[in-house]
């Protein structure tokens, strides 16, 4: 026998020891997306600040209706990660980013204090009491952020909370391109 | 002697009756569902049960208290009202919360290695089994080699030095 197959039991070990050594930053909460390059999920529910008006997925494309690239943000009030986030949405929002906030199964006049209390970085919120859309969004959990093309096709999805870390790895430059891919239209 | 015997006998209903009482705190944690049709309940049920609730770590739908396994129920139980086939509700599902919320599933380009890697380390378990049993079964030759030297030491360590070892 050749001794050389004496080897393969430590080159089995070492690429086993690879993978699980690879493993170790997957995050076991990710969820593959199954909504990557699929538009908007159809709904019709109430604003939040409005109950007598009812949003579409026409509101994302903007009073012109040319349509814009936005970020839909899933929060609640009873969502800690939430109160982390906010803040940096606030931000964004002062920097001209669109951001449409679903507010997902939460209490209207809680979620309204909310909003007067903490800054609004929203351009409007979706009243989503019953989760119905976030069913359809694949939502687990709070806070999410999809970011959609001037299309209304989401490109990309963060689960858990939008720092400026996460800005800048995972949204900045996809953001910027679409933006650009929308103004030279 | 008859006291014993008789407060055994309330010991043991007593027993008894903590252990019924204890499975049926477990199911208080399943909510109540109504079927339209009771031939419902069994494939609910089922798809409860091959169903992954999304934001917990390996519970399935029937077993997770959480709020989204709840709503996922209702949503299952009101497809199954709708009259969708297992398949579409799992179909359903899936487009949404993507393979990672079935138990089981389908072969696709993401799950060929999870399905066929059983198969595959069978088949090299049986083929490294059969190659190590093939070598074995070889009769073995020992094969001596001693010398004159070798015999004699052999012969002063038995303390023999009239009988022949090798014979």
């Amino acid at each position: 026998m050749n001794r050389l197959t004496l080897f393969i039991p430590l080159l089995v070990c070492l690429a086993l020891g690879a993978f699980l050594y690879s493993s170790l930053d997957s995050d076991p909460q990710e969820l593959p997306s199954a909504l990557i390059g699929k538009p908007f999920p159809e709904f019709s529910l109430p604003d939040l600040n409005d109950a007598e008006r009812q949003r579409n997925p026409s509101d994302f494309r903007g009073d012109d209706g040319k349509g814009r690239v936005v970020l839909v943000n899933v929060w609640a009030t009873w969502c800690y990660a939430c109160r982390i986030e906010h803040h940096f949405l606030n931000i964004l929002a002062e920097q001209g980013v669109a951001i449409v906030g679903l507010n997902y199964k939460d209490d209207r006049a809680m979620a309204q204090d909310w909003l007067t209390n903490r800054g609004n970085p929203y351009l409007f919120s979706i009243f989503d009491a019953e989760g119905t859309l976030g069913i359809d969004l694949g939502v687990y959990g709070a806070p999410e952020t999809y970011l959609l093309d001037a299309e209304g096709v989401i490109r990309h999805r963060r689960v858990g909370v939008v720092d400026q870390r996460v800005w800048d790895e995972e949204f900045h430059a996809l953001y910027q391109q679409l933006t650009d891919d929308a103004d030279a239209r | 002697m008859l006291a014993k015997r008789v407060s055994l006998r309330i010991f043991l209903r007593a027993a008894i009756a903590c252990l019924a009482l204890g499975t049926s705190s477990l199911f208080a944690g399943v909510d109540v569902v109504d079927f339209s049709d009771e031939s419902l309940r069994p494939r609910y049920q089922q798809l409860v049960e091959e169903l992954r609730c999304p934001k917990c770590q390996n519970q399935n739908l029937a077993d997770s208290n959480s709020a989204i396994s709840q709503d996922l129920r209702r949503q299952v139980q009101q497809l199954l009202e709708k009259g969708l086939s297992d398949d579409e509700i799992k179909a359903y599902l899936t487009s949404r919360y993507s393979d990672f919320i079935l138990y089981r599933p389908d072969v696709n380009k993401n799950t060929w290695a999870l399905w066929g890697a059983p198969v595959v380390l069978l088949l090299l378990g049986l083929f490294l089994l059969r190659r190590m049993s093939s070598k074995t079964s070889q009769p073995i030759v020992p094969t001596v080699t001693s010398n004159e030297r070798d015999q004699e030491r052999l012969r002063k360590l038995l303390g023999d030095d009239k009988g022949d070892v090798q014979q």
